[in-house]
């Protein structure tokens, strides 16, 4: 009985993975198509990489906001560190620019965990909210200092930054979102995630378990910012500038937006909620002026009728959706059969 | 000018700070939430002021008396609206942060809609003048400042510490099961400090603008971040504490402003919460309090 | 040398007293009591014993060297493990995960190798589940594995929290209140398996209990607090029939 059950569970991992791994790829595919054949207009494939860098920033604040439980209110803020870094380097670096972006990216995501260490060890070291206000400070602060440092721009921005084509864009966002997603899974899924989650079920016996319980709040904090940071070079990439005052307390609270209704822990559900997030505002233009003043009412809802998000902890999987197809179609046929 | 009066400077923009720092440390010693939408209890009382005397064009007594009324409404129902069912609830305390942040992006966005994102100019509420004392020049507006700050300090002293209402808050900061098996109205009390700590923050709207000419929806964000880190320098929860945490920042801000530059003021404030923590998480007057196990 | 030696032990929250000149030893694979009154700073010890607390007088050695101002993971690490009055569980993973937290000491592939899923994750995993589940058989909650904390009843929180404490490999077991809310025959058992415990794990155990029949039954040595302060120590037989003891809990 022992050894059936522990057979049919791999068999399950193995089959998932598998469904997982094909449904990416095709998914891949189908996109990279589309998008080197021109069949995707140049808005829409815009669009479609907007997205990847949403997914990417929604995921990582959900390893410190659901995962971990702890607020996080200027992740926009790291992405402008990001953001920076990657321009700057690919500007000034001299290498050819399939050289630099990747280097440029990879700094990106270094220079922004740099940052999160430094806010990260006063905040964190302590029990409480300290984190929430001290990354809020941080994201507006930073905005306000490289609002007056000449040398990157100042209140101008930085602009002219070589731009990849459409195509390579779409591939290196696509890549690092399924790189992230993929990290997120196993690490929830290792010693360490496992450690991260019982933080934020008891602090206290998290501790008493042998838990280093800063250790891994670090981490999750400073991978979540890591990300951030990637993804900040990836968009100013994307949109050839850094303009500071798009990386203000608004753009923070959108990603909060995304991993609350998407579910606090639920990586799938991040991933919907960023997509879905990112292309309705584009069809509803009107929407814009009332667009903040919806989604403070959303997050007082949502936080008051279903605390974990819309989806909860829940992830969706392909498997385990046909399984229920499978059930609810076996049940009507046997329901047949006794008619 | 001279040392002393930017000093002096210091302390009239920190007696802002200090009001302010009242109602997060206040809330925060009932309830353990950080309100971050207490800042914009401020521009809900700026606003009031702008409301009162530009719009209807009515006397001065009546936008005092507007928004600080308006001001412990909107505290209360704050509070009764978002954030009562959560605290009733024992919700994690992220869900309690998550909506805090709710709250204040409403406000600021309602009213955003409501009188339109531009900066509105407030005209001056009791003078701009400045007095000439023993050869330092000195605005009138930083000495109210200062005299009304200590005013209500004494007077929220003496609510706490005088009065039976002050006692019940003691008791319930102290331990909200414990009160509530006393006999104390515990909701009752929790509504009236955020009452009271959104009429601290009434007050310090008028201060602001009496001394600064102009208010905008989203005034109450850096100005509320800053008036907590002024709270938790002074050791949040304890009264004196917000106070001292208040006129301590205000000077340190203004002293930048003259001798370092204006650009980084805030990069500074958010430099000494980073130390504070780093060094004595408990503020100066504060206590640390371990979580009960 | 003693497992567990405590001198003048004393903790003061802003000028109140609430534990002091509390003298405790305890020797390996030794179950002891600790009992008093409610509020009688019972739990308190504990919290100073584990590192949430700091204390402000006195000593704590284990095995030999002072714990004072080590943090609480630090001590489990060391070999103290505890549970709590008001069982704290992480309620949202399941009945296993929280045992393999508990076990993560011991396990030692890097974050590279978990997210890279490289062998040695899959054998510690594995070796790990092994374990826990074994852990598990031990209250006969095996088939629970899978279910979330939350979800198991009163009885079997209190078992799965033991269960975690004890995954953690630890020398000392400090347990608090292990039969609060437990009927008779619970409790009955729960003696045995305290017992069973430490003839197995060949750790020492010391318990807050208000239950006497628990305490007199399995305890070999019982120390007494009241207002913070030892009254009393001794066999269960010494703490019956002493007077300071029989005073405190009658008279208040």
């Amino acid at each position: 009985m022992g050894v059936d059950k522990t057979q049919n569970r791999k068999k399950k991992t193995a089959l998932v993975y598998g469904v997982n791994f094909l449904l990416t790829a095709l998914l891949f595919l189908l996109f990279t198509v589309l998008i080197s054949s021109g069949s995707l207009s140049r808005l829409q494939s815009n669009l479609v990489i907007l997205v990847c860098i949403n997914v990417l920033m929604a995921v990582s604040l959900n390893l410190v906001t659901g995962v971990l439980g702890q607020l996080v209110l200027g992740h926009a803020g790291f992405m402008l560190v990001g953001a920076y870094t990657a321009a700057l380097f690919t500007k000034s670096s001299g290498l050819p620019l399939e050289v630099a972006l990747p280097i440029g990216l990879l700094l990106a995501g270094l220079v922004a965990a740099v940052f999160s260490v430094v806010i990260g060890i006063p905040a964190l070291r302590l029990r409480g909210d300290y984190l929430a206000i001290i990354t809020l400070g941080f994201g507006e602060i930073i905005r306000v200092v490289a609002n007056n440092l000449d040398f990157i721009g100042g209140a101008q921005g930085l602009s002219g930054i070589p731009s990849p084509d459409k195509l390579t864009l779409f591939l290196y966002s696509s890549v690092l979102v399924i790189l992230a997603v993929f990290l997120m899974f196993t690490f929830g899924r290792s010693r360490h995630g496992r450690a991260v989650i019982s933080i934020r079920e008891d602090e206290i016996a998290a501790e008493s378990s042998g838990v280093n319980t800063t250790y891994y709040k670090l981490m999750a904090f400073v991978l979540a910012a890591f990300l951030a940071g990637i993804a900040g070079g990836l968009y100013a990439h994307h949109v050839g500038m850094v303009d500071p005052s798009k990386y203000d307390f608004n753009r923070s609270v959108e990603f909060l937006i995304m991993v609350v209704l998407g579910g606090m822990g639920s990586i799938t559900g991040s991933i919907i909620s960023a997509t879905v997030l990112t292309i309705l505002p584009q069809m509803l233009t009107d929407f814009d002026r009332y667009r903040m003043l919806i989604y403070s009412i959303i997050l007082i809802v949502v936080m008051l009728f279903r605390p974990t998000g819309l989806l909860g902890r829940y992830e969706i999987s392909v498997t385990g959706l046909a399984g229920k197809l499978r059930d609810r179609i076996k049940g009507r046929s046997r329901k047949k059969e006794e008619v | 000018m001279s040392f002393i009066s930017q000093v002096l400077n210091g302390l009239g923009l920190g007696s802002i700070y200090a009001l302010v720092a009242l109602g997060y440390s206040m809330v925060y010693g009932i309830v353990q939430l950080i309100n971050f939408a207490h800042g914009d209890i401020i521009m809900v009382g700026g606003y009031m002021v702008y409301l009162v005397l530009v719009v209807l064009g009515l006397p001065l007594w009546v936008a005092v008396l507007v928004s600080i009324l308006v001001c412990a409404a909107v505290g209360i129902l704050m509070e009764k609206l978002a954030y009562h069912r959560l605290l009733t609830k024992g919700s994690p305390r992220i869900s309690l942060l998550i909506t805090a942040i709710g709250v204040s992006i409403f406000l600021q966005n309602a009213f955003m809609l409501m009188f339109n994102s531009d900066p509105k100019s407030v005209p001056t509420l009791i003078t701009r003048e400045t007095l000439d004392l023993a050869g330092q020049s000195i605005s009138i507006t930083t000495l109210i400042n200062i005299a009304v700050s200590v005013v209500m300090m004494v007077l929220l002293y003496l609510l706490v510490n005088r009065t039976k209402v002050g006692k019940a808050m003691q008791a319930t900061s102290e331990d909200a099961g414990a009160a509530k098996l006393m006999g104390i109205n515990t909701n009752r009390i929790i509504t009236l400090t955020f009452a009271v700590g959104s009429a601290l923050a009434a007050v310090g709207a008028l201060l602001y603008c009496n001394a600064y000419p102009q208010i905008s929806p989203t005034m109450g964000n850096l100005f509320g971040l800053k008036a907590f880190v002024a709270a938790v320098l002074g050791g949040i929860g304890s009264i004196p504490g917000a106070m001292i945490g208040g006129y301590l920042l205000g000077v340190a801000e203004i002293l930048t402003k003259a001798y370092i530059s204006s650009d980084f003021t805030d990069a500074v404030v958010f430099g000494i919460l980073i130390v504070v923590l780093m060094v004595k998480p408990a503020g100066i007057m504060g206590k640390y309090r371990k979580e009960k196990v | 040398m003693p497992l567990l030696e405590t001198k003048d032990l004393g903790i003061s929250f802003g000028g109140l007293q609430a534990v002091d000149n509390v003298y405790l030893t305890i020797e390996e694979k030794e179950i002891v009591g600790l009992i008093g009154p409610n509020g009688a700073g019972k739990t308190t010890v504990f919290n100073l014993l584990t590192g949430v607390y700091t204390p402000t007088k006195g000593a704590i050695r284990f095995e030999g060297s002072s714990i004072i101002g080590k943090k609480p993971y630090q001590i489990n690490r060391l070999g103290i493990a505890r549970t709590f009055q008001n069982i704290r569980l992480f309620k949202n993973m399941t009945v296993l995960d929280n045992i393999k937290v508990a076990m993560s000491q011991n396990m030692k592939y890097s974050t590279l190798s978990a997210i890279l899923r490289l062998p040695s994750y899959w054998r510690e995993e594995k070796e790990t589940t092994e374990k826990a589940m074994k852990l598990l058989s031990l209250f006969e909650m095996e088939d629970a594995a899978d279910q979330m904390a939350s979800n198991m009843p009163y009885g079997r929180q209190r078992k799965l929290e033991i269960l975690r404490s004890l995954a953690s490999d630890p020398k000392l077991l400090l347990l608090d209140e292990p039969a609060a809310g437990m009927n008779p025959t619970e409790t009955h058992e729960l003696m045995e398996t305290i017992r069973r415990i430490r003839d197995i794990f060949g750790v020492a155990v010391l318990l807050i209990e208000h239950d006497m029949s628990l305490v007199m039954g399995v305890c070999e040595r019982i120390y007494v607090l009241d207002y913070g302060t030892l009254i009393a120590s001794g066999t269960p037989d010494e703490i019956r029939s002493n007077d300071k003891v029989i005073k405190a809990y009658l008279g208040g």
